[in-house]
This record gives structure tokens, sequence and C-alpha cells, in this order.
């Protein structure tokens, strides 16, 4: 027996665009009405315009922002839909949740579904918290009864019970938002269809919700997840499809989605050269470059293997003692480290010369956590304290982890905690 | 979106046929969300009014009062039936104000909760359901206090009145007619909501509100006046009410016949629409 839960077949989506959206007018339908009246003399109660046989007109503007998808989603997956804005996310979710209809094709569902699109869908400002949750929770299709009996645990968990028969206009957008929350974390469904909720809401309510949603992956039910979070998707879904221009362009696992996504998307830059070079005239930054072991030119770094970054730069003041510098930021913004090429001491001391300078970090293996990081490259002087250069954005890499038994990890698969993933010496003894 | 629950338990969505019958089961599955929505506007309606609920009764009474003025100075006779005036207009209005009520909050309807059709599913059909609620609300404070006016004016109760809710079901069937269509409708051409207050103010007088038909128009005309589904439903709550004599069997048919009619159409308009409502909204 098959255990997919979401069958997608051949699903599209037309939209039509631009001048010929002629429908929203009565004047102009009626114009176009009385023109049209002997062709089409009920047009106008369907809102089809009389003129739409106007073929090369209709094909130009009509646009697919969907076609050919085809995918299944298996129970108890948590399933990510990647892609740019306007790659047709949104409308598959929106599909998906039969909010609109597709153009051609179907799509099966196996069991109920709730579709979570914003944060507190329906919540009217002037009612109180209590009748919002009842609002909104029939809303996403709970029954009265089932919203009463977990009353008590959605109201703790959003942290609001003091408040709850005041007006929502006079929450704060945070109450809002994690009341809104609690109740979707509630909903009793087989399948859930989340959009950007991440994207809303502190930090820390973010983690709360992150690691809510995990939960709700691994009770066995099924999660439709679509986020701009890179991480999030990361750490929350195992397969995906990628989407670009409305269609498929790769179904699999998650990293392999992000990869393919970062590095098509000009994301991933392993090497960045500046011509003309950056900078004033004490130092001229020209390029920087990630290597891996062998010097090969690598934006995917294997954690079990040392990767170096390099940075050529023109000095062109020889009285004074350039350094070029680093800083290595994750995705979350957080700064991993940073470091400058006067960790070597001899050349701290050493006078420049006029001319190109080559400084080259070697990064150990088994120190930096997976996931994607930026890297700002500067060329600095101390005493005074001058930038001469500096890109905020010359590198992104991401460190994979292609082990599968050796390394940190041993056997654990599962997601890993910390900024850093260094990999110490144990001694063990067994008594 | 055609549902076919089938094959290996999948129920399968995919482009619906243009016209398509009203989908009963689901509506009953959603009915909770009728009431739902019905709460939220009666909840936020009176909210932060002085009277409150009061507004249901002083809306009839002083609308009436107005009639009896202009009445009383043109000198004209509006009834022909005996009763005093403020009961027969009262018998009119209450009906009518449940009509204009439900008509003016369902044609917007589709357009104030777009927020919520873009965001999540149910059937489109809840909100002009739900729409008939509240005003159905207020028609009971009415109509309470008509039964408390009439012994005042020395009107007894008709027997006939056993036949209310028969009545009442087809004047909601005449208001969820037009709903249909002018929320459907508006959900496409914003400009009919600009035009319903005229539409409504049109049919107030070309329905027997403030008078009754027979003192009014004259016999060759009431076929085509029975044509407006709300002049067959507003004799026969006077007739209920009141025990005035019934309509005409030909022009109640006509009546019965044009909201059928309406309510049919209506409902298919309204699911052939409904597929574009959240990308057109």
């Amino acid at each position: 027996m098959s255990d997919v839960v979401i069958r997608v077949e051949e699903l599209g989506k037309k939209f039509k665009l631009g001048s010929h959206m002629p429908y929203h007018r009565l004047s102009e339908t009626l114009q176009n009405w009385a023109f049209g009246a002997l062709r089409a003399p009920a047009s106008w109660l369907t809102g089809k315009n009389a003129n739409e046989s106007k073929e090369n007109a209709a094909a130009l503007s009509e646009f697919w922002a969907l076609k050919e998808i085809n995918f299944e989603v298996k129970q108890g997956e948590v399933f990510a839909l990647i892609g740019r804005n306007g790659a047709g996310k949104s409308t598959l979710l929106k599909i998906l949740s039969r909010i609109t209809e597709p153009t051609t094709g179907r799509f099966g569902i196996k069991g109920k579904v709730a579709s979570l699109l914003e944060v507190g869908t329906g919540f009217h400002s002037e009612l109180t918290g209590r009748e919002n949750v009842f609002l909104s929770g029939s809303l996403l299709g709970m029954k009265r009864s089932q919203i009463r009996k977990r009353f008590d645990e959605i109201v703790d968990f959003a942290g609001v019970s003091q408040f709850i028969d005041l007006p929502v206009k006079r929450y704060s957008s945070g109450m809002q938002v994690r009341l809104g929350f609690a109740l979707a974390a509630n909903l009793e469904a087989d399948v859930l269809i989340v959009d950007e909720i991440l994207a809303v809401g502190d930090a820390d309510f973010q983690t709360k919700s992150v690691q809510k949603m995990s939960e709700m992956g691994q009770s066995g039910r099924t999660v439709l997840f679509v986020s701009h979070n890179m991480s999030a998707v990361q750490r929350l879904c195992h397969s995906g499809i990628l989407l670009e221009q409305g269609k498929i362009i790769q179904i699999g696992k998650v990293e392999d989605l992000l990869y393919q996504y970062l590095s098509k998307g000009g994301r991933l830059v392993a090497e960045k050269t500046w011509d003309p070079p950056i900078g004033n005239d004490v130092a001229r930054l020209s390029r920087a470059r990630i290597l891996n072991a062998n010097d090969q030119l690598e934006p995917s770094v294997n954690i079990a293997q040392p990767f170096k970054i390099e940075i050529d730069y023109e000095s062109l003041s020889p009285d004074l003692r350039t350094t070029a510098a680093f800083h290595i930021t994750n995705e979350q913004g957080l700064l991993v480290f940073s470091s400058h090429d006067f960790n070597n001491q001899q050349w701290w001391s050493t006078p420049r010369k006029r001319g190109h300078i080559t400084s080259t970090c070697t990064i150990p293996a088994h120190f930096m956590n997976e996931g994607f990081y930026n890297v700002l490259i500067a060329v600095t002087t101390y005493n005074p304290d001058t930038v001469h250069a500096i890109d905020l954005n010359a590198l992104t890499f991401e460190i994979v982890d292609q082990s599968r038994g050796q390394g940190v990890r041993g056997p654990y698969e599962g997601p890993w905690p910390g900024v850093i993933r260094p990999m110490f010496d144990w001694s063990i003894k067994q008594h | 979106m055609s549902s076919n629950t089938a094959e290996d338990g999948f129920r399968y969505y995919g482009p619906r046929p243009n016209w398509q019958w009203v989908d009963v089961a689901e509506l009953w599955r959603f009915r909770e969300l009728i009431w739902t929505f019905a709460q939220r506007d009666l909840k936020i309606r009176y909210r932060q009014t002085a009277v409150g609920a009061v507004w249901a009764i002083l809306q009839p009474l002083l609308t009436m009062a107005i009639f009896a003025v202009l009445f009383g100075l043109l000198t004209a006779k509006p009834t022909s039936s005996g009763i005093p005036y403020a009961i027969t207009c009262l018998c009119g209005l209450i009906p009518w104000k449940l009509f204009e009520g439900t008509i003016t909050a369902s044609t917007t309807s589709l357009v104030q909760n777009q927020n919520i059709l873009q965001k999540v599913y149910f059937p489109k059909m809840i909100l002009p359901l739900a729409s008939l609620i509240p005003p159905l609300v207020d028609f009971a404070i009415a109509f309470c206090l008509l039964l408390v006016l009439m012994p005042f004016f020395g009107v007894a109760y008709s027997i006939k009145m056993l036949a209310l809710p028969l009545v009442l079901i087809g004047l909601l069937a005449v208001s969820l007619a037009v709903s249909l269509w002018l929320s459907a409708l508006n959900a496409i051409y914003r400009d009919v909501q600009f035009i319903v207050p005229f539409m409504l103010q049109i049919g107030m007088f070309i329905s027997p509100v403030v008078y009754e038909m027979n003192a009014i128009i004259p016999e060759k005309w009431r076929w085509l006046y029975s044509l407006n589904p709300m002049a067959g439903v507003l004799e026969l709550f006077r007739w209920s009410i009141l025990g005035l004599p019934a309509p005409s069997f030909s022009s109640l048919a006509i009546s019965l016949s044009g909201t059928l009619l309406l309510l049919l159409g209506g409902m298919f308009y309204f699911r052939r629409m409904e597929r574009f409502f959240s990308d057109r909204i």
C-alpha cells in the first residue's frame, strides 16, 4: 500500500494579463457588450470580453503561472516548495488550499487539510481575543466543540490569558501573532499547508514556531511548507520541489534543492573579482576566492576537508602595514568568526612593498557547522584604524556534510545544533 | 473546484465545469461557519452604539412615522382595509427591512471579506447566507413590537398567523435570490454597490411596503406589479398577520415562479462566478 497523501498531476494555472483585464468596470463591459451584442448577447453576465476572439492579443496577454506540475508527497513528510518570488510557489499553495482553481490538471489529497497562509486568518480588530479564536478557528476548519476543548491550551501557549476578553485592537502586534499561531498549532489536520508564517514575529517566536512545526512533522502529519527563510527550510524539510518560472526544475532532497537554488540564483559565489579594484590610495582589493584542499574553486565545501579563503590586493603605500581580513556570517546574520592576516606574526612586522599581495587563510576541517555563509572581505590598517577597501557581500559558500558514519555526526542524521561543529578528542573508558 | 472522492481514498480537485449545482453536502459541513460569520457581524454592528438593538425597533417605527405624516399631508389614502395605518404599514416595513438589510449586507459581503477569501477555502455561498441572519434577528425584535402594538390599536391577531413561518421562508428565499445575484455581480463589477441603494429606494415604492396593493394599484396592472417577487411576499404578510384577503392565485403564481427562477438562476450564476472570486476580487 502506498503512503502517498498528496498527489499532483499535470497542474497548470493560467492568468490573463495587462490591458485585457476589462471586466472590472461595468461601463467597459457594457461598451463591449454593445459592440459585441450580435456575437455574444449574454457574455456580460459571465464577465467574458466579447472581443476575446482576437486570439493574438489573447495569447500575448496570457501567462502561465504554473505549468505541468507533477509530484507526490508521502505521509509524515515535511515538504518544501522552494523558488524565487514569482516562481509560482504561492499560486501552487493557493491551488492546493483550494483558494483558486487550476486551469489544467488535478490534485488529490487524502485526509483533512488545513491551510495557514497567514497568522490569525480572519481576525477582526473589534472582537475580543476569545471571539477571534472561535472565528478564526472555524474558518480554519475546526468545530466549535474542538475549539472549546483546546481553548485553554491555545490561550496559554499564546500567553495572553489576561487579555483574552479585550478587543484584539488593544493587543500588541506580537500578541496577535502569538494568538494566531497558537490557534494554528492546535489545528487537527492530516495535511498542513503553511506559508511564510515564520516571516513574522520576533526571533523568540520564530524559534518557538520552528520547534512546533518540526513537532508537527514528527507526529506523522504531512506539512507543505513555503518560506524564504532558507535555514528554516533546511532544518524542517526533508524533501521538496524547486520551482522556476512556474515549472518544477528539480525534485528531491532539500539539501540538493537548496544548493541548486542558491547556486543558480548566483547566491553561491566562490570567486569575486573587482575590476577595477576597489579601495583607495593605500590598498585596492582585486580578488577573493574560496578554494578547497586541492586549490580548486569550490562554493560547496566538504565539512571533512580544510578549505581556504584567498584575498588578493594591491599595496600602494609601503609605509603602512595593511592587513587582509574577513568576517564570516551565518544565515541568521550571526557573525561566526573573523580573522586577519596579522595571525601570521612574521608578516605583521614585515615592511610592505608596492605591488600585489596574496593572503590565504586555511580554515580547518570539522570546524564550522553545516549551512550557508556570507563572507565580508576588507583590507585595513591599524593605528590609526582605517578601512581601505571593503565588500560586505564578497563571497557566499556552504558547508556540506556528506559523511556517513564518520565525522562529528556519527550515525546521527538529524539537525545539529550550534554555530560551530568542532570534532574533539573524546577518551572513553568502559568499566 | 470539482471534487470527486474516489479510488484509493483520495479526494481529487481540478477545474470544474462551468455550470454546477449547489453542493449542499459541503454547505452542510460548513454550516457552523454561517453562524460564525453572522455572530461576528451581529457583535460588531451594535458595538459602540448607545441604544444597541433598540435600533431594530426604532428604524421601522421612524420610517412608519415619516410616511404617516407624508400621507396625512397629502390627504392620500394608502390603505383600503380599514386597519390603522401604523399597523398595516409596519406589516410591510418589518419584512421590507429584512429584505433591505440582507441585500445591503450581502452585496458587499464578498468584497468586505476578501482578505479571508484569499487565505482560506470555504464555500463562498456561506457569506450571502450569513448576511440573512442579522436582519432576521432585527426582524424578530421588530415583530415582537408589532405584536405588542396590535392590541393597542385594536387589531385582533389572525389565526392565519400560523402560516407565518411559511411566508417568512418565502421572504428569505426572495432575499437570498437577490443576494446571490448582487454579491456575485459586485465581486466582479464594483459598480453594483453604488446602484443597490437606488434600486432599494425604487423597490420600496414598487412594492406594497407603505401602502396596500389593493388601495393604489389598478386592477388591470396587478399582473405586471406581481412580477416583483416582493409584492407577493408582502401581501402574504398582511394576509397572515392581519387576516386581509389573500392575493389572487394568479398574482401569487407569478410571484412564486418569479422567485424560484431568480433563486435557481442566482445559485447557478453564483456557483459559476465563485471560481473567479479570489482571482478577481
